[in-house]
């Protein structure tokens, strides 16, 4: 076992060797620009984008006219988003999505607030899901779209997506879905979930960096979005630039090796991710997992160690990679707006850990991780004035504290 | 974030982590921040009640690995001075000695605090004068 470990699998992924296999020829011997229609060189690099546009496409029960090639996943957002609310500036101004979104989606909906469009942010249940009577009760005659994400980044919940599709599809509103964290992961369907549009990242799938999808209806209805860069007119006209043809071919080849590997892998990480959590709960007091277990992507553990801080708990495990939602590891001195949405109290936002397995984690792994972090846990409560306060039987939440 | 090999040391070797009894007459408890914002400091002064000087000093801190490191630290400085001179340590006197980032800065006033709050504790109970200053702000 090879130490530092890596269990921050939603932040990013490493590349799988045979993703990086598919890539190379694109470099150097087939370099051409795809857009090049009058020769070999550009043929073959087309030739290569379609068949991973092609490969995309299956993986999310697409066609392939449906995938609009994009830099990332904030790409993708902001493209959908701004995108909608542009083409469909006429029939209304009123977009919803939910407190927990991603950055990429809660920022550019903040964007299109200044800019005159109305913005609903749906709170959510203490699961991390959204109340679907609140969706149909947010519906106006003014809605456009609906933008709610697949699975959560932070609390790995997924929310009841074909339930939301079903909704927007009834009220004639659009319904755009942030997958980037359950694309590849979780079985996802665009007909049976009624999604109109959805943002993908390759390298959350084991892809490169810099290279990401937004799938765009083109049946029943055929969605439009507005351009949001002006040039050559790639893309069918929705995003232009020259495709970026090596990380094309990383992202397709990535998508089939999750399509055809998705049963047994997520069978296995689940059993690695409830080990993981058994051994912590079994040895630990007061662990708290964050959000619903029911419907959760198979590799996400989110949990708060009550009375120790996230931060110091992490300096402790300094050999092993994973985020928390404490204040102290973010740049705004925040702790987490997602954990805090589930309305579960600062100070466990400030207790959580993130853990995010992957393909190439190993049993072997996930008991040493599990060992180390029961070990610095129990190191720092023995250090904590709250865990001995709470073994006194203090209620805590009745303490008078300072204000800091 | 890089931490200095300082915050490091306290932070893997913490020295004097416990509780005096709170009830003693000689013990000071100072218990500052709260759970919500990410730190609380319990800090406690055992002083010699003929001489003023702090015998031994205690701590339990809930927070970051600076702040950890803060009250490590005042701990150490704590132990041999006297009430009056335990008054005299500042905030930024922590910040230099473990070279803590501009983010890290409330940490060193959150120890600061305590010291205060633990000597104006004992101050209280030994009925000594006029209480010096602060308890949690």
């Amino acid at each position: 076992m090879k130490l530092p470990i890596y269990m921050d699998y939603h932040a990013t992924t490493p590349m799988d060797p045979r993703v990086l296999d598919a890539m190379t020829p694109y470099f150097m011997q087939k370099f051409g620009n795809a857009a090049s229609r009058n020769h070999s060189f550009g043929w073959e690099a087309e030739e290569a984008v379609e068949k991973s546009r092609k490969q995309v496409a299956e993986l999310i029960g697409a066609t392939s006219k449906e995938i609009v090639i994009t830099s990332g996943a904030t790409e993708s957002n902001n493209l959908a988003i701004k995108g909608v609310a542009e083409m469909y500036a006429e029939k209304g101004n009123h977009i919803i999505t939910a407190a927990t979104e991603h950055k990429a989606v809660l920022d550019t909906c903040k964007h299109l607030e200044k800019n005159g469009c109305r913005v609903t942010y749906l709170p959510v249940q203490q699961n991390g899901l959204i109340d679907l009577d609140q969706l149909r009760d947010a519906i106006t005659d003014k809605t456009v779209l609906i933008s709610v994400m697949y699975a959560n980044n932070e609390i790995g919940v997924i929310q009841p997506i074909s339930e939301i599709g079903k909704i927007a599809k009834e009220k004639g509103v659009l319904f755009h879905t942030d997958g980037v964290q359950a694309v590849g992961k979780v079985p996802v369907n665009v007909i049976k979930d009624n999604i109109d549009l959805m943002s993908m990242s390759a390298h959350k799938l084991y892809g490169p960096k810099g290279v990401g999808a937004l799938y765009v209806r083109r049946k029943s209805p055929r969605v439009q979005i507005t351009a949001q860069m002006d040039g050559g007119g790639h893309e069918r006209g929705m995003r232009s630039g020259t495709l970026n043809v090596p990380g094309i071919a990383g992202l397709g080849e990535a998508c089939t090796l999750c399509k055809n590997e998705m049963a047994e892998e997520s069978k296995r990480l689940s059993f690695l991710r409830d080990k993981l959590r058994n051994k912590l709960e079994a040895e630990l007091d007061e662990v708290y997992v964050n959000g619903t277990m029911e419907h959760r992507l198979p590799h996400n553990l989110n949990i708060s160690f009550a009375y120790v801080e996230g931060e110091s708990l992490l300096m402790g495990i300094n050999d092993i990679a994973v985020s928390s939602g404490s204040a102290c590891t973010s740049a705004t001195l925040e702790p987490s707006y997602v954990l805090k949405a589930l309305g579960a109290g600062d100070d466990l936002a400030h207790s959580s850990i993130r853990f995010g397995l992957g393909r190439f984690n190993t049993e072997e792994e996930v008991d040493y991780v599990s060992n180390k972090v029961i070990d610095v846990v129990k190191k720092l409560r023995e250090l904590s004035p709250l865990y001995e306060m709470a073994k006194e039987g203090i209620d805590l939440t009745k303490v008078q504290w300072g204000a800091h | 974030m890089a931490y200095s090999d300082k915050v490091l040391d306290h932070y893997n070797n913490p020295r004097n982590v416990g509780s005096f009894d709170k009830k003693d007459p000689d013990v000071g408890t100072g218990i500052v921040g709260a759970p919500e914002c990410g730190d609380v400091m319990k800090l406690q002064v055992k002083v010699n009640p003929e001489t003023g000087v702090i015998e031994d000093a205690k701590f339990k801190t809930f927070g970051c690995g600076s702040a950890i490191a803060s009250s490590s630290l005042a701990t150490e400085w704590l132990r041999g001075k006297t009430v009056d001179q335990a008054l005299e340590i500042k905030n930024t006197d922590i910040v230099n000695e473990l070279s803590l980032p501009p983010v890290k800065i409330h940490c060193s006033v959150l120890a600061e605090d305590a010291i205060k709050a633990a000597i104006s504790d004992y101050k209280h109970k030994v009925g000594a004068a006029q209480p010096e200053a602060v308890a949690a702000k």
